[in-house]
């Protein structure tokens, strides 16, 4: 029920989105065809009318959010010939795997970096771990990337420096690890945090005090509160994921969403960088939503009905 | 600060435990460098930003060749034009953050002061820009406003005033119902007025806090655009564009991306430090006794 509704207060926004970033990109200066080597004034006409783009502005508005609906982002301005939504299926295969690996590989190596952090606090290990994070959250990803290759690629030959070569498991390790690297930090960060704060609650004291061996208190009472801050971080982490596909895919050449965004912007193709913004904003609110219900499990304080 | 020790104020109070941070003052020592180089740095060298030594193409760095950390494949000097990236990255520091905050302190103050539909309506709006990736919007933005540099510096500052105005609206509503402001409406005092000379100064440490945290990020997101190709265009660079540039050639000459690379980083470490201690040293809620 709670998760109905909640998708269909997703809807208003995901409508303000579509709007919004249909007008921007019609406000922009520089239209899509004026970098063409045969710009001849009729060349030019006859291309925005086969893209429609001479027609009043609410009738390409109209025709573009009854398009979204049926799933046709329009034709790609750039890539003749080839329809956003194709770009699209052809970048997102790509862009999901690096970016649910890099996800399960975050969660797996920083919840237990975190758990071991606050286990052992204001120890070596501690430190460790917060220097670490502390380094890995100050390294941009671009300039991660390259470092990475240079090391693994180019000096110790152990992985190909770019490439996709659909999806072989040595092109992915690099991708997959550069992208991963700043959310295992903050991962790591928020679980020591969030451990931390909850073995210092009454309610665990309690439970020492009951006599409860500690190894329980940890999996059966601490663990599952001790994460509401890690689950808390995924909603904004999938965002970070986008954004950081935008540098990885760049870097190692792989062709993913964000590629054609990136080259979109650059090229004004302004039904390609729609596409995808509205793309991306409908895979967060749909996530946040997840990340909101999962909130609800973890937490009975906040289960909404 | 004129308090006497007797007298300790909040300001001076966070001060003393700024200055009792080992590693804030580091930082601030890196800052202040860094800051210098920037700005004497480029007189120091023979040669400017897009000067082409034609004898020395794809040089490493060598105290004796004149070009301190080397040159890129076309004979331009890396320590000049890699100061040139840092005096933008903090040009970008300085606009930006203002733009944001004052978009942020605007948003949240009026919001909070004026309650009711109105700051339903301003806050949940910043709750769904909140959920969209946010970059996304700078790159749009940065497409419609064009190259230009201030442009630029503007359309990343739009975006960054989310979490300040979420701030600063929550201190205006811890304000609005205390006594000197009804003594102000019941004086007559304008709405604006109001707002300008009672509220925005009593919110003005927490936003001056977070705005330090908001620095490396707006840094950050300049270099991260720069780096797509998105950011600032020739004839100027930026760290992000010359670490793009040296990307391309590390395979034979990877100095052009480690230098760079070093500046931009020990930039962003040193503001973040910074920032963070100066958060725990405003932050009265874990206030230890001294």
């Amino acid at each position: 029920m709670l998760t109905l509704r909640r998708l269909l207060g997703a809807l208003p926004t995901l409508f303000i989105i579509v709007t919004v970033a249909f007008f921007l990109m019609r406000l922009a200066p520089g239209g899509p065809f004026d970098e063409e080597q045969s710009s001849s004034a009729d060349v030019k006409r006859n291309l925005e009318a086969a893209y429609g783009l001479d027609r009043p502005l609410y009738q390409q508005y109209l025709a573009y959010v009854g398009g979204v609906l049926r799933g046709d982002f329009g034709p790609s301005f750039r890539y003749r010939n080839q329809s956003v939504a194709e770009l699209i299926g052809q970048g997102l295969p790509v862009s999901a795997t690096l970016g649910v690996f890099a996800m399960l590989l975050a969660i797996s190596i920083g919840v237990p970096m975190g758990l071991l952090a606050a286990l052992h606090h204001r120890q070596f290990v501690d430190h460790a771990v917060t220097g670490l994070s502390l380094t890995a959250i100050v390294l941009p990803g671009f300039v991660i990337a390259p470092l990475l290759a240079l090391v693994f690629g180019v000096y110790l030959q152990w992985l190909p420096v770019a490439g996709w070569e659909a999806g072989a498991p040595k092109y992915l390790v690099l991708p997959v690890v550069t992208l991963s690297l700043p959310f295992i930090a903050y991962i790591a960060r928020l679980m020591r945090g969030g451990l931390l704060e909850v073995l210092s609650a009454p309610y665990l004291r309690t439970a020492r005090a009951k006599g409860i061996p500690g190894r329980a208190i940890l999996w059966r009472h601490a663990l599952k509160p001790a994460l509401l801050p890690v689950v808390s971080f995924l909603g904004p982490a999938t965002a970070g994921v986008m954004t950081g596909s935008l540098v990885v895919e760049q870097v190692y050449g792989l062709p993913g969403i964000g590629r054609y965004f990136v080259q979109g912007a650059i090229n004004r193709d302004y039904t390609l960088v729609m596409g995808v913004v509205i793309l991306y904003a409908t895979l967060i609110v749909v996530l946040n939503i997840l990340v909101d219900l999962a909130y609800g499990w973890l937490d009975p304080r906040i289960r909404h009905d | 600060m004129t308090e006497s020790g007797a007298v300790r104020g909040p300001w001076s109070d966070a001060m003393r435990r700024l200055r009792g941070n080992r590693v804030a003052i580091r930082s601030a020592c890196v800052i202040l460098v860094l800051l210098l180089l920037a700005l004497v740095g480029p007189f120091l060298s023979a040669y400017a930003l897009d000067d082409v030594d034609w004898d020395h193409f794809t040089i490493p760095p060598s105290l004796s060749s004149g070009h301190w950390l080397g040159t890129d494949s076309i004979g331009r000097d890396l320590f000049v034009r890699s100061l040139f990236g840092l005096r933008i990255s903090l040009l970008v520091a300085v606009v930006a953050t203002l733009v944001s905050l004052a978009i942020g302190v605007t948003w949240g103050a009026v919001a909070g002061y004026a309650g009711g539909r109105l700051d339903a309506a301003m806050m949940r709006t910043v709750d769904v820009l909140y959920s969209l990736p946010y970059i996304f919007f700078v790159i749009v933005l940065t497409v419609l406003f064009g190259s230009g540099l201030y442009l630029m510096f503007i359309a990343i500052g739009a975006v960054g005033w989310l979490t300040m105005a979420r701030i600063v609206r929550g201190q205006t509503l811890a304000l609005r119902d205390k006594e000197f402001i009804e003594a102000a409406i019941v004086a007559g005092v304008p709405t604006a007025r109001i707002l300008v000379r009672h509220v925005v100064p009593n919110v003005i440490g927490p936003v001056i806090v977070y705005a330090t945290l908001t620095i490396p990020q707006v840094i950050l997101f300049e270099s991260f655009l720069s780096f797509l190709g998105l950011g600032v265009q020739e004839p100027l660079t930026s760290l992000g564009k010359l670490i793009a540039e040296g990307a391309l050639e590390m395979e034979t000459s990877a100095w052009m991306l480690i230098v760079p690379a070093t500046f931009l980083v020990m930039l962003l470490a040193s503001l973040s430090l910074l920032g963070d201690a100066l958060r725990d040293a405003f932050d009265t809620s874990q206030r230890r006794p001294a």
